[in-house]
């Protein structure tokens, strides 16, 4: 919205298809950080409850279109970013965050919504310091959320985009145009690639070593007795 | 008398999945702070244009199905920062455009917008909002046919307000924004700052200027006749 200011915190988002095994990094990456002892908080992508009553309203009565549901995720982070991860940031903790505005430049582009304009609609938001993105192929995230969890939400399968007679087939459809979306934004939005193929220990130890390079994290340590 | 137009334009990109070709109905926005005979004015131009065999529709801040309880609740609570807020009425607005508005239009209603975007970006600029940043959140809402705003000085808002509910609205008097801890005075200050950005948008965005200072029949004769330049009078 301003010029962007700096902040003694850090924020590290990671990004990726649901089934590409990012929540279980930036969990390991999380508990790894506590048990040095650093100031860390980890904060999810549409946890709030401003969320669901619209969009379960919103798929009751067939009203939630791509520029409202845009704007209701959009309110439900400014939300997040204005009571927690902003204040945190200035009070100097690591702010690691399961999907950041990426997620809605994605989906939200995905659905027709402008692209400069979602854009400027986040302009608020604080840049991640580092941005990991967990590239799985297609078919491999696909399998992993259509094994274990077949029940899929009515928005979470694009079911509104009309591509498909059924959740799975328009899932399948709607995470391939996704996927594209986040391979544009690789270059633009200087994610680093991770290799989401990859063991999880592997990919964990090179997600440490290039935050360690990246942020100086003894200086995040807990001042002070506790 | 302006040539009637068929097919409406929006302030920037167009809806994505909204067609909006064929609005042959009017969007007509009245802006005015509380207690500038905003919502009296719209009662009486619904009524004499029903009169005259038009239909029409109202939209108005807070009114959406999606999320006005949600943002009602949520001011009561006063726990909302700037941003949070802004685009829980950029929701809100959005909902009834989609969902109210375009419809209407399509059916050949005459929309009355009891405010519309100009007080939103009005009263998000005086909080700090980057004004590109709110005009670029709004472009999404029709250009209306006809925008009115009926300025009102200050000390004649508070006595009206004062008439109506014997107190001054918190967030009509901006006491979010520590202008003062008073509230009188607050509401003073917070009002001449909205007018202020009022008369910056009106060489920007063209609206015509209403004297509210008058009384309820001489504002509505005005409005009348400006209305009446747009619309096509029905012909027996």
């Amino acid at each position: 919205m301003t010029e962007t200011p700096r902040y003694p915190g850090k924020l590290i988002a990671v990004e990726g298809l649901d089934g590409s095994g990012k929540s279980t990094q930036v969990y390991l990456l999380k508990r790894w950080m506590e048990m040095q002892g650093l100031k860390v908080f980890f904060t999810e992508w549409n946890s709030s409850a401003l969320v669901k009553d619209a969009t379960r309203k919103g798929k009751k009565r067939q009203l939630l279109t791509p520029t409202t549901f845009s704007l209701v995720h959009c309110t439900d982070f400014a939300d997040r970013f204005e009571r927690q991860i902003l204040p945190l940031l200035r009070a100097g903790y690591i702010v690691l965050a399961d999907r950041y505005m990426y997620t809605a430049f994605a989906r939200d582009g995905v659905r027709g919504c402008d692209s400069r304009w979602l854009r400027t609609l986040y302009s608020f938001a604080t840049v991640p310091d580092i941005t990991f993105f967990f590239d799985t192929p297609l078919a491999v995230s696909l399998e992993r959320i259509l094994g274990g969890r077949p029940s899929l939400k009515y928005f979470e399968a694009g079911m509104d985009l009309n591509l498909a007679d059924n959740e799975e087939d328009s899932f399948r459809i709607f995470q391939g145009k996704i996927y594209d979306e986040y391979k544009k934004m690789v270059p633009t939005e200087h994610f680093v690639v991770m290799n989401g193929m990859l063991p999880v220990e592997k990919q964990q130890a090179m997600v440490r070593k290039y935050v360690e390079q990246k942020i100086d994290l003894p200086a995040f340590r807990w001042r002070g007795k506790r | 008398m302006s040539t009637p137009r068929k097919s409406k334009r929006f302030f920037g990109t167009k809806l994505p999945g909204c067609d909006n070709t064929k609005l042959q109905g009017k969007l007509i926005a009245l802006e005015g702070a509380d207690g500038s005979g905003r919502s009296t004015q719209i009662e009486m131009l619904k009524a004499w244009l029903e009169n005259l065999g038009f239909a029409t529709a109202s939209v108005g801040l807070k009114r959406s199905t999606l999320v006005a309880e949600e943002l009602e609740a949520a001011q009561q609570g006063n726990i909302l920062s700037h941003t949070t807020r802004s685009l829980f009425y950029a929701t809100d607005f959005a909902d009834q455009l989609e969902n109210q508005i375009i419809p209407a239009l399509r059916a050949g209603f005459i929309v009355l917008a009891d405010r519309y975007i100009y007080t939103l970006m009005a009263r998000d600029i005086v909080r700090g909002a980057d004004r590109d940043w709110v005009k670029s959140l709004y472009s999404i809402a029709l250009v209306p046919d006809a925008v009115f705003y009926l300025r009102v000085s200050p000390q004649q808002l508070v006595e009206r307000n004062f008439k109506k509910n014997a107190t001054l609205n918190y967030w009509e008097s901006g006491m979010d924004i520590g202008l003062s801890r008073d509230l009188f005075e607050s509401f003073m200050k917070y009002q001449r700052l909205i007018q202020a950005e009022f008369r910056k948008m009106q060489t920007e965005y063209r609206f015509a200027v209403i004297n509210g200072n008058r009384s309820t029949r001489a504002i509505a004769g005005e409005l009348r006749a400006k209305v009446q330049s747009i619309i096509e009078m029905p012909v027996p």
